[in-house]
């Protein structure tokens, strides 16, 4: 049961680019950004019952908060006419509101003007500026210097630089259901859920894709990561939209909605982060952020509505995991983490990812030493959650077919009702919860955090977390025969799990138990300046920084193995 | 199926499963608007319905439509109310399941919890229940079948008195709007009022606990307390049912409605309801194994007591009158012990929970 993984060469799915959906878009930005500003229009005037004194109250709310973010918030990505394009805004309301002898309708009319220019500037900003050229460049780019770096280290010897004995492969391990997605994708959309850790995991995914043959994925990426010019290049490539975090307001966010629910509809292949935001704690995902799902089952709902109701109109959920021993900006993530009072803060995204020289200098690290990630592809389901066969037909618990479209049936007819689509986007929250633990890998890392800071709770049962964490590190040390013990006792937990189906354990956990606590202490953390667990001079356990330890102990957390301490 | 029912222009009929006195009750309100069809188990039954307008006596409007096949009835109706007794419930589900569809609503009547046991466990055995363990009616519709768009209705809806047409209400309950909707379109006449909620699970739970209370009540009167005694326990009752139903998943605004404290007087002050009868013969010195023998069908108070009394060993919390009832029905506790120890138990508060 050693490590089993067999590389694969997948041929692209669709060899001519010309074909890629996410060309095609790019080929048609410009009516597309436009049709979207105007399906977005459309949206919020239902919203708000077409009423132009709702209309005029949300247009000040959304240009109030433009204004104090241009003032409070500016970031380097802005554009410089944001001033004078809000100012004009401004301008168009005082007239509208100077003219006292407007008509309901003419009054109307003129706050959807300038609703017009809004929704048209946002769907301009949100859209991707995917180049298949660049792609095709970056895309070599990152394997042939990532394989480079890889060889070098590995393959001793003059002219290791040029050796191919390993690829990316080698680091990152792509397991599960990949003959599926594959399949899929040449026959409906797809929607690739992934967890969220780390700022690396779109250009991981990214990569992922293309190793699979797949034609990029199109997704929503953090504005500020646009920020940093080499983010920004490898993001347009990747046929990033951008999302911005500070813009919340309804016509922003509507407008947002639309465009990833047209580019569903496109045909496009879509990535969403659903805990959208890296997971401060380093607990996989419980509570995901609807906003966007939602338009997967809008998007789903309007192909049927359309009367598109075989596969090529079918959208399937693809839930992954990134598992890794090493978070590269795990000390930040938990600060955010612990300082939060409970309560949604904003955060300022910094440190780690700040400049381009950390993010080289960790990729050297990765890439030279340990640390290997692997990353599950889930078994793919429709957007009520049920999964779907190779041929894309969902299946209910017991195997027998369901036609997805019947969810959105009523009296024989697909309607729209967005109170049910609500409820329906909750419970695909809730399936893909339950997909992330399942496919979950447990790595030696996990194990070893888990048992220890388990260990060191149960011995001070009556201090929470935060007297846990000031603790002097001498309370902090776990000896290490019990420690093994504790091991063994998670182990066959994780492996009892494993055979339910509901969870996934990496190979290297069935070597004996000495040499998983080993290779577990090597990799949990490794490139922390604290680590979070290491062996003494005794040889027993002691942690650096509780925090981290705790960081990396959250990865286990949800399958009631806690109980066992 | 699918294609019949989408090709057809006439309305559909609304299908009613089971005809016991609730259902039948339930078919007559419908059928006052809409075309109904039932469905029975056995040919005779159906025979009688379609020939005499009658099911076990109990007259039936002559607009309604029997059959005993459950792909008849699936494929010709897309609401159903499922009108039958709880410990047939999962049994029946799993008779429609393979004909019940995504685009189904199903509305259901009936008050009970379903237990979730592995293999060779039943209710002598296993002594704790934890929350995943038990199952509510619509939650075992939407585990055993493709139905999502699931409701339910609870409330003071005492069979005998819709029939004679007089004045009730009853609430219906559904995560979905469009559920809410239609079981008010079908069933809101000028003498039913249909109150809409969205805790489904809260108005579930309420219609299940309030028949511990219900024993309890029969018990007082079978010891020949009087009417200071039967508002003690019904407003302790209600206290009790709102941590309950919290501690499950429902809301405490929905035991304080028609489904909650509504039902639960009109249980209370029922002598005929079976679980207040349970309670009443308790008082009298009989057994529950003597109660049970000469009952057609349990009460359903009496597995409620059981599951609850389990599920309180993981929750932590504490219910005094389940746990009371718990130790009269399985642990021969005197009734009399039972009240002497609930009137001393350390109630500092009158209402702990708004």
């Amino acid at each position: 049961m050693e490590e089993n993984y067999i590389k694969h060469q997948y041929a692209p799915i669709l060899p001519k680019k010309d074909e890629w959906p996410v060309v095609k878009l790019a080929r048609e930005r410009k009516e597309f950004v436009n049709k979207v500003a105007a399906l977005a229009e459309e949206r919020i005037l239902d919203l708000i019952g077409k009423n132009p004194e709702i209309l005029k109250e949300e247009l000040e709310t959304t240009l109030y908060r433009e204004k104090l973010r241009i003032k409070q918030n500016p970031w380097d990505v802005d554009p410089d006419d944001e001033g004078p394009f809000w100012g004009e805004v401004k301008n168009s309301l005082l007239q509208i509101h100077s003219e006292v002898s407007l008509t309901k309708a003419k009054k109307l009319e003129a706050y959807k003007a300038v609703l017009s220019k809004i929704t048209s500037r946002y769907s301009e900003e949100i859209a991707s500026n995917f180049k298949a050229t660049h792609y095709k460049f970056t895309r070599r780019v990152v394997t042939y210097g990532f394989s480079r770096l890889l060889n070098a280290a590995r393959v001793k010897g003059f002219g290791s630089l040029f050796s191919n004995q390993y690829t990316l492969q080698d680091k990152i391990q792509i397991t599960g259901q990949t003959a599926q997605i594959r399949e899929l994708a040449t026959k409906g959309t797809i929607i690739m859920v992934p967890t969220h850790f780390s700022n690396l995991d779109s250009v991981l995914i990214g990569w992922i894709i293309s190793v699979l043959g797949m034609p990029p994925f199109i997704y929503g990426a953090g504005l500020n990561l646009f920020n940093i010019s080499i983010f920004a290049y490898f993001m347009n490539a990747l046929g990033a939209y951008k999302v911005d975090r500070r813009k919340k307001n309804l016509m922003y966010l509507e407008t947002l909605k639309t465009y990833s629910k047209e580019a569903i509809r496109f045909g496009c292949h879509s990535l969403f982060f659903p805990g959208g935001t890296r997971s401060r704690s380093g607990i996989i995902e419980s509570k995901l952020k609807l906003g966007l799902l939602s338009t997967a089952i809008e998007a789903q709902r309007a192909n049927f509505q359309q009367g598109i109701s075989d596969v090529s109109g079918k959208i399937f959920i693809v839930p992954v995991t990134i598992n890794y021993h090493f978070v590269l900006e795990a000390p930040s993530l938990i600060q955010d983490y612990l300082s939060q009072t409970g309560q949604e803060r904003y955060y300022k995204e910094n440190d780690e990812f700040s400049n381009s020289y950390k993010i080289s200098k960790f990729l050297f690290k990765f890439f030279t030493k340990g640390s290997d990630i692997s990353v599950s592809i889930g078994r793919a389901m429709d957007v009520m959650g049920n999964y779907v066969d190779q041929d894309g037909k969902s299946q209910d618990k017991w195997g027998r077919e369901v036609n997805t479209e019947e969810y959105f049936m009523s009296n024989g007819k697909v309607t729209v009702d967005a109170q049910r689509e609500e409820e329906y986007t909750q419970m695909l929250g809730k399936r893909i919860v339950e997909e992330f633990h399942k496919i979950n890998r447990v790595f030696s890392s996990h194990l070893v955090a888990f048992v220890a800071f388990e260990l060191i709770q149960t011995k001070n049962a009556k201090m929470d977390l935060f007297d846990l964490i000031r603790l002097p590190q001498e309370d902090l040390v776990v000896g290490y025969e019990e420690f093994k013990a504790a091991c063994q006792v998670a182990l066959d937990k994780i492996f009892e799990l494993k055979a339910q189906g509901k969870i996934d354990a990496a190979p290297h956990l069935y070597r004996s138990m000495d040499e998983i606590i080993t290779h577990g202490l090597e990799n949990v953390g490794m490139y922390h300046a604290k680590r979070p667990l290491i062996k003494n001079k005794e040889g027993n356990l002691a942690t650096e920084d509780m925090s981290l330890l705790y960081f990396y102990h959250n990865r286990l957390h949800g399958y009631g193995l806690e109980k066992l301490f | 199926m699918g294609m019949a029912l989408k090709n057809s222009s006439k309305p559909q009929p609304i299908g009613v499963i089971g005809v016991g006195s609730f259902g039948t009750a339930i078919a007559n309100m419908l059928a006052e608007k809409s075309e109904v069809m039932v469905y029975a188990r056995k040919q005779e039954v159906v025979d009688e319905i379609n020939t005499q307008h009658s099911a076990s006596g109990k007259t039936l409007n002559p607009k309604i439509r029997a059959t005993f096949s459950p792909e008849e009835l699936c494929s010709s109706c897309g609401v159903l109310f499922l009108m039958i007794p709880s410990a047939a419930f999962l049994e029946v589900t799993r008779t429609f399941a393979p004909f019940l569809h995504p685009y189904h609503l199903v509305i259901h009547g009936t008050k009970g919890l379903v237990v979730k046991l592995g293999e060779g466990e039943d209710m002598d055995s296993v002594k704790k229940l934890r929350r995943n363990q038990i199952m509510t009616m619509s939650e075992v519709i939407i585990q055993e079948t493709l139905a999502v768009r699931v409701g339910c209705l609870a409330g003071p809806n005492i069979s005998k008195e819709l029939s004679n047409d007089q004045p009730a209400a009853t609430v219906i309950a559904s995560k979905y709007n469009e559920v809410v909707q239609e079981g008010q379109r079908l069933l809101r006449s000028e003498k039913f009022q249909v109150y809409g909620n969205f805790d489904i699970i809260g108005v579930e739970l309420s219609g299940v606990l309030k028949n511990i209370i219900a024993i309890a009540a029969g018990a007082l009167a079978g010891l020949g307390l009087g009417e200071n005694a039967k508002g003690l326990l019904i407003s302790r009752g209600m206290v009790e049912m709102a941590h309950l139903s919290k501690a499950l998943g429902g809301t405490v605004s929905s035991v304080m409605g028609l489904a909650g404290i509504g039902d639960l007087v009109t249980t209370c002050n029922s002598p005929d309801s079976r679980n207040f009868t349970v309670g009443y013969r308790l008082a009298k010195g009989e057994t529950l194994d003597q109660i049970l023998e000469t009952m057609e069908e349990v009460a359903e108070g009496v597995n409620t007591v059981r599951i609850v009394d389990a599920f309180l060993k993981t929750a932590g919390i504490r219910a005094p009158i389940t746990e009371n009832l718990h130790r009269v029905l399985f642990e021969d506790l005197a009734i009399e012990e039972a009240l002497q120890f609930l009137m001393k138990y350390p109630f500092s508060v009158d209402v702990d929970f708004v």
